[in-house]
């Protein structure tokens, strides 16, 4: 277990143990706000049940004047409010660590432990007294331990009041009350305690350009800036946000200022199967369009995957994936649908992924997925995941290139058709395995016939071998231009390493905190897209032995690596993680040392 | 397989639309279902109520799913782009598409398979978003293109060639429609063109869903004694309404018909049968009265034909979305990406 030394300034964890429902979100997003505003580099994990209201719901904040944003397991600051979970969150903290709960009652022997200092706040007497309305008391509570924690650890109460007043804006009332219980949690923890706690920040200069964002907001924010006008989906934790976000954000920007009309369409679907039928169907007709979903959702969609993909249609998904197999963990993070996304459907397919890191490139991979779908006139499905898409990373001040114009891919216009002898759907005449297409409603000359069942290079039904196979093997060609365009992968380079490490997605905090504290150097590879680089090949090549690093149980990512590459497979180690929690960098620096422990040994 | 020849040249005389295009540029491939499908039928009454229509045939979009009759959007208007959708999904594909672009003519061509078992979710829901599109379910009873199984339409009691009993009760598809809210809803038979044309027509013209129901004997599996769906039943207990006075348009399918008028039929086959005109005050304006109607009348054993239900006032899925007239497809990128400025009140609000 972790210690909580002497002095941590600007680097430790405070976990927050709440009731779901209780409305602490607003209270422990206004603490973790208050600590980044002070310039501070933080990083947010909401651990949350698959439930609406009553049970415990827990939110960390990990403070790291590094930057590092990976989970630790550690809790030097446990703030328990959950009276059903308050053993098991005073068994969680940290040697030397702090609890501070709420003392209105008495708490008998469930106090007992000696490791750890604990802070009493009689936070629900004093808000009983202070407040009249019942709703106040419950959410007042929370506000007044933010005063508590803000003057324990010494955060500046300037910028948390700062804060507030930006979530009630123009609400005096609740400004007030608010005001009123953070200050009594603020005076008792500085009359009653040894003001600043060792664990405790000072302002810093590392945030200034950065804000804290989920992942689906900001892929739903590059929908929008791709110009995706047509999106449909169906309820499911944790891909609902995206599609929320991009409704909200539609709302804003996409309105017809005169009319009033809307310049988007959205539709709940039935189920996830008639959402990917939708988004073919508007895609096909020559808009850009998407949906969100989770793993339960692409099993259902993988008919259609692999109609869009012979039919050669584009599409975008956005799989926010959460912990498998089968209903699985809703409300947890796996990166556990990968070989189920690469291979989507029966017989031969292979579909483009993107793996998205942080709220950053799922807002970049957001927009660039639709050029791709329509450049490559195939689904591409965006890989991210419940903590990538649901908890508020540090990100930086997002950019558009005003020049930018949507790459429609190879489109053949009206005029053109008007000159054009005879036009044929899948003809590669470019030799990039990539055939000219046309929208309905163009011109006559444009019409053609798509399907799913066997047709040849006209686009006409066939079940003759020579024409059928024709189209398969230029779907290969198709796949081998695919893996030019796609992200390339992002390498960090140690002098003297001649081991490396490779991880896709949200992995990639805990891998980059672990390339520091490992003994020996290793160089890190993180791949960005499916069909892999070139430069995925060559790493695998330069390295003696290569680490993958994922967060599922099989070894999805290596599988892929093997099947895709020319690879001997034992230079491969495994580094698996797949409790539902994110990865932290002890799970990779344990892993690799083990795996290098016992290659010693043998 | 049925061998339509079809000269490539159209001959003087051959009758002009208000486009100047004759009843050629409506045709589509070939045919490859069996001779005397009741689906090509369905295919001939599409040509010419497109034809009569004036309807561009590029600005066509045939949708289908898969089965015999999901093939037949390859048999008609060869000038307008199609999609096979995968089995039971069409709807799906239509909405998108719709949805994108709402200034086509959507055809959509369902089996009684396709959109009553695979597809009862798609079907059900295209329903009630009122999707602007012409939906035809050639309806046959059995799963034609998987050789001869029953569907959820085959009548309780009637069987295969083989002589196995279906025994679970059917589904209705206009009676399903009427109870999801469909806002045309209207059956026909496939031998009868003089109705299934100016239904066709009616249903393209109408704003909103349009469900025609068509039976469609399947002569290879499902034209036999115990069939229910078999032309020779079919002729025997059909039961037409009125419709001539609820249809938009009215003008251009009036020709067609002598309002109360004993009604006979050339079928496609050159047999006449005669559809009685029944209840004059029948009133295609009341679900509820269109339900007991073709119930009351199914208990007889006669299936009414023609348009049971009419609302033309209700809000398709454009009108509920508030989305611009402008189809969403033709929308330029400036009109669509908020500018690099956005992004600022994006980072302030996430400060
Ligand atoms: C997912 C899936 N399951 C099964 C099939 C096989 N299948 C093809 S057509 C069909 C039934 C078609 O029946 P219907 O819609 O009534 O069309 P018909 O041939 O009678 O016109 C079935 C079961 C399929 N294509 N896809
Ligand atoms: S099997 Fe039946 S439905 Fe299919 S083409 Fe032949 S007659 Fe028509
Ligand atoms: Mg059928």
């Amino acid at each position: 277990m972790h210690k909580t030394e002497k002095d941590r300034l600007n680097d430790f964890v405070i976990r927050l143990a709440n009731v779901n429902g209780t409305g602490s979100a607003t209270a422990n997003s206004l603490l973790m706000k208050s600590i980044f505003r002070m310039g501070i580099p933080v990083v947010a994990k909401n651990f949350f049940p698959s439930n609406i209201q009553g049970l415990p719901t827990w939110y960390e904040i990990r403070i790291s004047k590094d930057g590092y944003v990976s989970h630790t397991g550690r809790v030097d600051l446990m703030v328990a409010m959950n009276a059903q979970t308050y053993i098991q969150d005073r068994d969680d903290v940290s040697p030397g660590g702090y609890l501070l709960y709420d003392s209105s009652w008495p708490r008998g022997d469930k106090l007992a432990r000696d490791d750890i200092t604990l802070l009493g706040i009689p936070l629900s007497k004093m808000c009983n007294e202070a407040f009249t309305d019942a709703r106040e008391r419950i959410l007042m509570k929370n506000v007044g331990y933010v005063g508590a924690v803000a003057a324990l650890i010494e955060i500046d109460m300037n910028v948390v009041r700062g804060q507030l007043q930006k979530t009630f804006a123009n609400k005096e009332q609740l400004m007030a009350a608010n005001l009123r219980a953070m200050q009594l949690g603020y005076d008792y923890a500085k009359e009653h305690f040894d003001c600043p706690l060792p664990i405790r920040v000072k302002a810093m200069d590392k945030t200034d350009d950065y804000m804290m964002i989920d992942g689906n907001t900001a892929a739903a924010l590059g929908c929008v800036y791709a110009g995706a006008t047509f999106a449909a989906w169906y309820p499911i934790t944790p891909s609902t946000s995206l599609m929320d976000a991009f409704a909200r954000y539609c709302e804003r920007y996409r309105k017809d200022s005169d009319s009033g009309e809307n310049r988007y369409c959205i539709v709940q679907a039935e189920d996830e199967l008639a959402a990917i039928g939708m988004v073919i169907g508007a895609s096909w007709t020559g808009a850009r369009a998407f949906t969100s979903t989770s793993g339960p959702g692409i099993s259902l969609m993988t008919e259609f995957l692999g109609f869009a993909y012979y039919a050669e249609i584009p599409a975008v998904i956005f799989d926010v994936q959460r912990g498998g197999p089968s209903t699985g963990l809703p409300t947890r993070t796996q990166q556990a649908d990968l070989l189920a996304c690469a291979y989507a459907s029966h017989g031969d397919t292979r579909h483009v992924l993107l793996f998205p890191a942080n709220p950053e490139e799922c807002f970049y991979f957001g927009a660039e997925a639709f050029d791709l779908a329509e450049r490559l006139q195939t689904p591409v499905i965006v890989l991210s995941d419940l903590d990538i898409g649901m908890n508020e990373w540090m990100c930086p001040r997002l950019k558009w290139d005003e020049s930018y114009q949507p790459d429609r891919g190879k489109i053949i216009s009206t005029e053109e058709l008007e000159k054009l002898e005879d036009f044929y759907r899948y003809e590669d005449k470019d030799g990039d395995g990539i055939c000219y297409r046309t929208y309905p409603g163009m011109h006559p000359k444009g019409a053609y016939f798509t399907r799913g069942s066997g047709h040849n290079r006209y686009g006409g039904y066939t079940e003759d071998p020579v024409e059928y196979q024709e189209v398969l093997d230029r779907l290969l060609r198709k796949a081998r231009t695919a893996r030019k365009l796609v992200p390339k992968s992002v390498v960090l380079k140690r002098r003297g390493a001649t081991s490396g490490i490779i991880a896709i997605g949200s992995s990639d905090g805990a891998v980059r905190e672990a390339l520091d504290r490992l003994d020996k150097p290793m160089d890190y590879l993180r791949i960005r897209g499916f069909p892999f680089g070139h430069e995925v090949q060559k790493f695998i090549d330069a390295h003696e032995q290569i680490f993958v690093v994922e967060q599922n149980r099989d070894a999805q990512l290596r599988s892929l690596l093997t099947v895709e590459l020319d690879v001997n497979k034992r230079k491969l180690v495994s580094v698996l993680h797949y409790d539902g929690f994110p990865i932290g960098a002890d799970h990779v620096v344990d892993g690799i040392n083990d795996a290098l422990k016992q290659e010693s040994a043998a | 397989m049925s061998y339509i020849t079809k000269p490539k040249v159209a001959y003087a005389g051959l009758n002009k639309n208000k486009l100047g295009l004759t009843i050629r540029n409506y045709e589509g491939g070939m045919s490859t279902l069996c001779a005397g499908c009741g689906h090509d039928s369905i295919t001939a009454a599409l040509i010419q109520a497109c034809f009569e229509l004036n309807i561009p045939p590029e600005r066509a979009a045939k949708m289908s799913g898969i089965g015999c009759s999901s093939k037949t959007p390859a048999y008609f208007l060869n000038a307008a782009h199609g999609i096979n959708a995968v089995h039971g999904r069409m709807p799906a594909i239509a909405t998108g598409a719709n949805a994108a672009n709402r200034n086509l003519y959507y055809i959509g061509v369902s089996g009684d398979g396709d959109s009553l078992s695979i597809g009862l979710g798609p079907f059900a829901h295209s329903i009630r978003r009122n999707l602007n599109m012409l939906y035809i379910i050639e309806n046959n009873g059995v799963y034609g293109l998987t050789k001869g199984q029953f569907s959820a339409s085959a009548d309780m009691g009637s069987t295969t060639p083989k002589g196995q009993l279906n025994q679970q009760p059917p589904i209705d598809p206009v009676l399903l429609a009427l109870s999801l809210g469909g806002s045309f809803v209207a059956r026909s038979f496939s031998g009868d063109k003089e109705q299934l044309v100016p239904l066709i027509k009616a249903g393209l013209t109408h704003k909103g869903f349009a469900l025609l129901d068509v039976i469609s004997p399947c002569v290879t599996f499902n034209d036999h004694q115990g069939s229910t769906k078999s032309y020779a039943y079919t002729r025997a207990h059909s039961h037409e309404t009125i419709h001539t006075d609820f249809i938009p348009h009215a003008d251009e399918i009036k020709v067609e018909y002598d309002e109360g008028a004993v009604v006979p039929v050339q079928l496609h086959d050159g047999s006449q049968i005669l559809l009685r005109k029944v209840d004059p005050d029948y009133n295609p304006k009341d679900p509820g009265d269109a339900i007991s109607y073709i119930q009351h009348h199914h208990e007889k054993g006669e299936i009414v034909t023609g348009l049971l239900y009419l609302d033309d006032n209700a809000r398709d899925l454009h009108a509920v979305a508030n989305t611009t007239d402008q189809p969403l497809t033709e929308l330029s990128y400036d009109k669509l990406c908020p500018g690099a400025k956005a992004l600022e009140d994006v980072f302030e609000a996430y400060r």
